[in-house]
């Protein structure tokens, strides 16, 4: 059988069929989308970090960019809610093609350049002065696409198409070739890689997942306020969750979101004081003896990990 | 008479203010095997530099099979079919089979499978720990995969800079038998060594000083040379 689809017979598959059924049998819809949006997320962020090499801490910055041009084009528009997603996928590239000079940068320069573009995005958005299109600082409100069931079943959607991709990645050689990136830039170019316009990819790549879920995220709960839609939390959960599963595989993130965001809201919201001592502790632990991620453990027994 | 593969001429470059070619040029026919020589800050690196496009030349032009190169970027020259193999060249975080897939990755599946499987028999260390990590490798095993690496590529002409740096003799002796080997099958080299062993491959020598050519000959008429003599082989 080959590779690429095994990985789809023992990732995706699975993955997407679970949380495809889970709503019949859990009623807690809300929860279910939380972890379809933080798998399909995670997996975005696998992109541009776990592949190429670039640590985006402003990831955030598409997912609310995605958020704001579903809505901006529900809004002022009257874009049918599926159109609308299309609208926000692109206002999310559109935001990585205008910083695509950041890539220039590397290592802690480029993520905090990342960093202060998404607080950048967030404070034009949130701006008093455009309450006339943004609705600024008062938040989005609409109520006439509410559709939760419909929704959700489009956010699995988007998290199959996330994990086709990254499966693809995996696989292919335009993967290969963003982790040469990732390991040296200037040997990849002597390997022959088009270094400039693979990394470019990559990272349009990554912001349209972002863009796509964050569309979908404004569809889903319809009421937002900028912060929400920008908060730094969620590209710190991303990359932690990544991070802690083992990136530039397709089962790591995967890992690192249910294991993560699932203690996080087993315990996270009741019992927040020992939620964070778990947390912390984990995360210690993972950083002295697991700094590959979850993963590696299998990786080090020579076992070929999705 | 040969087709010439690659030219060269008149080639100028500066690290800022502080220029290092004055002018050098040198020409690759094909199937036929280059060494370069020169000591030290002679300006061998960044001549095989900016014949890879690594480095822009202010001055000068370079053509690869009649085609005008000189402004080409790296990564389509590499495409072209000359492949540079520095000391650096290999991926540590990546498998070696994946680091040699990376070298092959222009080439079709059914050719690349047949060359991999040839380099496996050339390098056997390597194929052993094919699924390591670069990383895990010694240094002269590194080197080794840099060789295998570029290899894979299929190269016209393989552009080397300095493959005995850090490698015992017997390493070298074996990276000298496997290049011998692949210029039986038509491969070109361009070798910038300071290890006169490598000159049992040359067809041709140049000499490089202070950024110009100095000599340019065949080896026997090198060996002819007193002032070369002296200033390479260290003889009397």
């Amino acid at each position: 059988m080959p590779k690429a689809l095994r990985h789809v017979l023992f990732t995706l598959v699975p993955v997407v069929v679970a949380f495809a059924l889970l709503p019949s049998v859990y009623s807690n819809q809300l929860l279910l989308f939380n972890f379809v949006i933080y798998l399909a997320l995670t997996q975005g962020f696998n992109i541009i970090y776990g592949f190429t090499g670039y640590l985006p801490f402003g990831y955030v910055g598409f997912f609310g960019a995605g958020a704001y041009g579903f809505a901006l084009a529900v809004m002022h528009l009257h874009f049918p809610p599926l159109a609308a997603l299309g609208v926000g996928a692109v206002a999310a590239v559109l935001l990585g093609l205008v910083l695509t000079p950041l890539l220039r940068l590397s290592g802690a320069y480029f993520a905090i350049a990342n960093l202060a573009a998404s607080q950048a995005v967030f404070l034009i958005v949130s701006n008093p002065n455009l309450t006339a299109i943004t609705k600024g600082p008062y938040g989005i409100s609409l109520s006439g696409v509410f559709s939760p069931g419909f929704t959700y079943g489009v956010a699995v959607a988007i998290l199959a198409a996330t994990l086709g991709l990254v499966i693809y990645l995996r696989n292919s050689r335009f993967g290969l070739a963003l982790q040469a990136i990732r390991e040296d830039a200037i040997s990849a170019g002597m390997a022959g890689i088009n270094v400039v316009l693979s990394r470019t990819i990559a990272w349009l790549l990554s912001a349209l997942v972002a863009g796509l879920v964050g569309g979908v995220f404004a569809w889903y709960i319809s009421v937002f306020y900028p912060e929400t839609v920008f908060d730094l939390g969620v590209s710190i959960f991303a990359i932690v969750f990544a991070l802690f599963g083992g990136t530039a595989t397709i089962l790591g993130p995967i890992l690192g979101v249910i294991i993560l965001y699932g203690i996080y809201n087993v315990i996270g919201i009741s019992t927040p004081q020992y939620f964070q001592l778990i947390y912390g502790v984990l995360i210690v632990g993972l950083v002295l003896f697991l700094p590959e991620g979850l993963v590696s453990i299998f990786k080090r027994r020579g076992i070929d990990v999705p | 008479m040969t087709a010439e593969l690659l030219e060269a001429q008149g080639l100028e470059a500066a690290y800022g203010r502080v220029q290092v070619l004055w002018g050098a040029g040198l020409s690759v026919r094909e199937r036929e095997t280059v060494v370069l020589l020169g000591a030290n800050g002679a300006g061998k690196t960044t001549l095989l530099k900016v014949l890879m496009g690594l480095i822009a030349a202010s001055a000068g032009e370079v053509r690869f099979q009649g085609q005008d190169i000189t402004r080409l970027r790296t990564d389509r020259r590499v495409r072209l079919g000359i492949v540079y193999m520095s000391e650096t060249s290999g991926f540590p975080g990546l498998t070696i089979a994946e680091n040699i897939r990376i070298g092959g990755q222009f080439v079709g599946a059914a050719e690349l499978r047949r060359r991999t499987a040839e380099l496996y028999t050339v390098f056997p260390a390597l194929a052993e720990r094919r699924r390591a990590l670069a990383s895990s490798l010694s240094g002269g095993q590194r080197k080794m995969l840099g060789v295998a690496k570029a290899l894979a590529a299929g190269p016209k002409l393989l552009v080397m800079d300095e493959p005995s740096a850090g490698l015992s003799p017997l390493f070298v002796k074996e990276v000298i038998h496997v290049l011998a080997r692949f210029r039986e099958q038509g491969l070109s080299l361009l070798i910038a060594e300071q290890n006169v062993k490598f000159l049992e491959l040359a067809d041709r020598v140049y000499t490089l000083d202070g950024g110009r050519i100095g000599f340019a000959g065949t080896v026997p008429q090198m060996r002819a040379d007193d002032a070369i003599r002296r200033a390479y082989f260290g003889l009397k």
